[in-house]
C-alpha cells in the first residue's frame, strides 16, 4: 500500500455531468488520499463545478455538454499537458467506486511494467451486481473481446489507471458510452501492457438511478458498427 | 430485369460513396453532376410526361411513376447519408473547440493562482 506521500505523482480524473449530489462527497473523499484531483465537468447544469471546487478539486469545464467519452479524453489531455503527473486515475462520480480501489489500481501500475490498470468487477468478489445489469456486462464482454483483441473480463468499469507517457497512444473519438471499447480497440492496437484487479463497485440507488440505462448497450453496438464503417 | 440492377447498384454505391467518401474535390463534382444529372431528368420528366413510361419500359419497370419512385429513394439514401457524415464531422470539430476552450480556461485559473 503506498504512503500517501507516494501519491504526489497522481492526478485522478473525475468525468461528472450533473453530479451535485455526490461530487461532493467524491472529491473530498479522493482528495484524504491523492493530492491532486481533477472534475472534468461536462456542461453540468447544477452546481457540479462549484461543489468540486469546494471540495479540493481543480476543475476543467466544457461549455458545452458533449459526453462521458470526450470527458475522459480532456482529462487525459489535461492530465499530459498541464500536469506533470506520471499516473493517471479516472474514477467515476456517482459514488460506485473506492478510493482504496483506485490506490490499488496504483499501485499495481507500479509494481508491474504495466502501462494500464483496469479494475473489473469479475475477477474476484465484489458487491451484488443486479442480475440484469450483470448479464449486460457480460455480454458487452464478450462483445468487446469479439471485436478487439484485448482480452478484458469487465471493459465497462471507470475505474482505470494509466502511465500519463502511455496516453499517447489514446485518442478517443466516441463522444458516448462506445469509448470504454475505443479504449480497449486503442490498448491493443498500441501493444499496451494491461493488468487487471478487482475492484468494489457499490449499486447505491444513487447510483442505479444515474447510471446508463441497460438499454444503452443497443445504442454502443450500433455507435461502433457506424464507426466501422466510416473508418 | 434490368431495373434490379440499377436500383442494387445505387444503392450500394451511394452506402459505399457516402461512408468512404472524404470531402475531397472528386467526391463533391460527382455529386454536382449527379445533382445536375437529377435536375436535367426531372425538367424532362415534367415536359416529356411520356417520355418517362418509354424510360421505365425499357428498364423493366411497369409504370414511369414507378421509375420515379425507385429514383426518388435512392436520391433519398444520398441525401440522408451525405448528412449523417457532415453531422459526424461537425461533432467532432465542436468537441475539439469545447476542449481546447475548456482547457485553456484551466490553464488561465492556474496561472491566476486559482
Amino acid at each position: 500500500m503506498a504512503g500517501e506521500g507516494d501519491l504526489d505523482d497522481v492526478t485522478v480524473i473525475v468525468p461528472a455531468f450533473n453530479e451535485a449530489t455526490s461530487i461532493g462527497a467524491v472529491v473530498a473523499e479522493l482528495r484524504t488520499v491523492f493530492p491532486h484531483v481533477v472534475v472534468v465537468d461536462d456542461g453540468s447544469t447544477d452546481a457540479t463545478a462549484d461543489l468540486a471546487r469546494t471540495a479540493g478539486a481543480s476543475v476543467v469545464q466544457h461549455p458545452i455538454n458533449l459526453g462521458a467519452g470526450a470527458a475522459v479524453q480532456t482529462g487525459f489531455d489535461y492530465v499530459r499537458h498541464q500536469t506533470s503527473s506520471r499516473i493517471c486515475v479516472t474514477f467515476d462520480a456517482d459514488g460506485q467506486h473506492l478510493t482504496s480501489d483506485a490506490v490499488h489500481l496504483v499501485d499495481a501500475l507500479r509494481s508491474s511494467n504495466a502501462d494500464v490498470a483496469l479494475g473489473t468487477r469479475f475477477v474476484a468478489a465484489t458487491s451484488q451486481i443486479p442480475t440484469v445489469r450483470r448479464l449486460v456486462l457480460r455480454a458487452g464482454g464478450v462483445f468487446t473481446r469479439i471485436t478487439t483483441q484485448a482480452r478484458v473480463s469487465d471493459p465497462h468499469n471507470g475505474l482505470r489507471a494509466f502511465r500519463t507517457d502511455a496516453l499517447s497512444a489514446i485518442s478517443l473519438r466516441q463522444s458516448g458510452m462506445a469509448h470504454a471499447s475505443e479504449l480497449h480497440n486503442q490498448i491493443a492496437a498500441a501493444r499496451l501492457r494491461f493488468v487487471e484487479v478487482p475492484t468494489t463497485v457499490l449499486y447505491t440507488d444513487y447510483s442505479r438511478s444515474k447510471g446508463q440505462p441497460s438499454m444503452n448497450a443497443v445504442n454502443i453496438v450500433f455507435d461502433l458498427a457506424l464507426a466501422k464503417l466510416r473508418a | 430485369m434490368l431495373i434490379k440492377i440499377l436500383l442494387i447498384v445505387g444503392v450500394t454505391g451511394s452506402a459505399v460513396f457516402a461512408l468512404r467518401g472524404a470531402q475531397n474535390p472528386t467526391s463533391r463534382a460527382l455529386r454536382r453532376i449527379a445533382a445536375l444529372c437529377f435536375a436535367v431528368g426531372g425538367t424532362l420528366s415534367v415536359l416529356f410526361p411520356d417520355g418517362v413510361t418509354w424510360l421505365a419500359e425499357r428498364v423493366g419497370v411497369g409504370r414511369g411513376t414507378d421509375l420515379v419512385l425507385y429514383a426518388l429513394v435512392i436520391a433519398f439514401l444520398f441525401t440522408a447519408i451525405g448528412l449523417y457524415q457532415r453531422v459526424q464531422h461537425l461533432e467532432e470539430r465542436l468537441t475539439r473547440l469545447t476542449r481546447t476552450v475548456a482547457l485553456r480556461e484551466a490553464g488561465e485559473h492556474h496561472v491566476n493562482g486559482d
